[in-house]
């Protein structure tokens, strides 16, 4: 008769935090970021279909980096979390915190549990009525949630582009300034010292607009797009130059 | 976290039925008297369409409620309108706009516009077991087709039959003069605004004829509520806006009323 191996709790989960994270760091950044009148997701994305950023609810919205298949699961059960939530009680009552919980215990089972941890890390952000109120929690593949303010960066290099942000950002920008000082962000420093600069088009930028009457998220693509991310008037406008097109699918998410 | 269809109403059946309306069990018996919502009116124009429902719910002879809601934004390019029981209406109009806001949110699209008739279908079909017990529940669904350019009008049966409305339609109590109205003050080629006019003027004669259908109340200020559907969306029509439209048809119809009242009165009064 033959006896498994013994292996130490520690140095198994140890093996799956390696793991996960080695499948999280594959895929492109997401930043989330508070402007003066709302919080604005980035990433990325040269694909229009396939979402990294989405709505939940009337003031919420995801973000996640990862396998697509396993935060699009996630993304659905927010969903549906949020809009029974509300159709059982009433939309007031549904928030950002009562959902990063929910998914805090999914992750957190699944991570002990299952034969292999879920490869994502999430975001779950609320706009309240004023930037005070605002609400964003940080999601990681063992369930552990982390209340962020002001913003977040996940995913490859979440940490250097992590330290740009934290030397730029400040409260108070507005959404051209920080959609600018992101699509800056995610290029990643300088190679061989002409700086990367992403298209537009490969960008997927949402905002959940404080302003809005009911349902806040709104996808801004296109001339808007173009807009916000034009350099203000009165500098001089940067070269530009087309950016290296990256894989027509989200990371991870493709065979 | 199984992944299943994009629709709420699906999902709620597998996760908690109790919340649905037709998976209720029924109890023996009639039901007793609740409040019923009245008359709809529907109109299409140029690039749109435009609903208009009274603000009377009733309770057999009296009246149940007078500033009760009836027209809703099902989504952003369409509008509900219900008649009949106002409790069972009502939550079905709360589970139809989550249900297209769910597929909206869970597919990042919109459904058709037939999509959404035919999902209308579905959930009346399902409130069939009440509607036999009396708690009828008929909406008027309307809404502008992305895809043709223009407005369209849907009207139900109680089994959940669907049928497209050419043009106009009314349901609910003073629906037939209601329709008569739309007849006479209907043409091709309205403007949004000449649209509103018209429904709120059917809405008018509508409640001259039927008890169960409120007029617009001046003292109270109580105005019908009135959406137009277009390319731009779904749109409330302003109480200002509204309080002149009224008084407008007011005022001519008084005139009118004046012209003959030399005649009804001295024609009374005499028995013998």
């Amino acid at each position: 008769m033959s006896m498994p191996f013994y292996v130490s709790p520690e140095q198994l989960m140890k093996d799956r935090a390696d793991y996960a994270r080695k499948g999280i760091a594959r895929g492109r950044s997401v930043v989330v970021a508070a402007y003066d009148g709302g919080i604005a997701f980035a990433t990325e994305n040269p694909s229009r279909a396939l979402h990294k950023i989405s709505e939940i609810y009337d003031r919420i919205a995801f973000a996640a980096v990862g396998k697509y298949n396993e935060f699009e699961n996630l993304r659905v059960a927010g969903v549906r979390y949020a809009d029974l939530r509300g159709y059982s009680y009433d939309r007031s009552d549904v928030d950002a915190r009562g959902l990063a919980n929910a998914y805090a215990q999914t992750l957190g089972t699944v991570f002990t549990t299952e034969s292999k941890p879920l490869e994502v890390e999430i975001v779950v952000a609320q706009v309240g009525a004023t930037a005070d109120h605002d609400q964003i929690y940080r999601l990681s593949y063992d369930g552990s949630v982390a209340d962020e303010h002001g913003f977040v960066v996940m995913g490859g290099e979440a940490e250097q582009l992590g330290t740009a942000m934290t030397e730029r950002w400040r409260p108070g920008l507005t959404l051209s300034e920080v959609l600018r000082l992101v699509r800056e962000v995610l290029a990643g420093p300088p190679v061989d010292g002409a700086p990367r600069e992403i298209p537009a088009t490969h960008l997927e930028v949402a905002v959940l607009d404080r302003t809005r009457p009911r349902r806040a998220f709104r996808r801004v693509a296109g001339p808007v797009l173009d807009d916000l991310l034009a350099p203000p008037a009165g500098t001089s406008a940067p070269t530009a130059e087309p950016g290296p097109s990256g894989p027509a699918s989200t990371d991870g998410g493709a065979p | 976290m199984t992944p299943g269809s994009s629709s709420f109403v699906d999902f709620l059946a597998a996760h908690d039925p109790s919340l649905l309306p037709s998976s209720r069990a029924l109890p023996a018996g009639s039901a007793p008297p609740a409040p019923h919502g009245t008359t709809i009116v529907a109109a299409t124009f140029d690039g749109g369409v435009v609903v208009a429902g009274d603000r009377r719910a009733t309770s057999g002879s009296m009246i149940a409620h007078r500033e009760i809601e009836k027209v809703f934004a099902a989504d952003e390019f369409s509008a509900v309108g219900i008649a009949g029981t106002a409790g069972l209406a009502l939550e079905l109009v709360r589970l139809f706009q989550l249900e297209l806001e769910h597929y909206e949110k869970i597919e990042g699209t919109l459904l058709s516009l037939d999509g959404k008739a035919n999902r209308l279908s579905t959930m009346i079909r399902g409130n069939l077991g009440l509607a036999m017990q009396g708690l009828a529940v008929v909406p008027l669904f309307a809404g502008f087709d992305l895809v043709e350019r223009r407005g369209r009008i849907f009207s139900y049966d109680v089994t959940g039959g669907r049928y497209e409305e050419l043009d106009h339609h009314s349901v609910g109590s003073g629906s037939v003069f209601a329709r008569g109205a739309l007849k006479k003050l209907w043409s091709p080629g309205l403007d949004a605004e000449a649209a509103v006019r018209v429904v709120v003027e059917a809405l008018f004669d509508a409640a001259d004829d039927d008890s169960a259908t409120g007029g617009p109340d001046a003292v109270r200020q109580i105005w019908p509520v009135v959406a137009t559907v277009s390319e731009a969306g779904y749109l409330r029509q302003g109480d200002d806006a509204l309080e002149s439209v009224v008084e407008d048809i007011s005022l001519e119809r008084t005139r009118q009323a004046r012209s003959s009242r030399s005649r009804h009165g001295s024609l009374g009064g005499d028995l013998r």
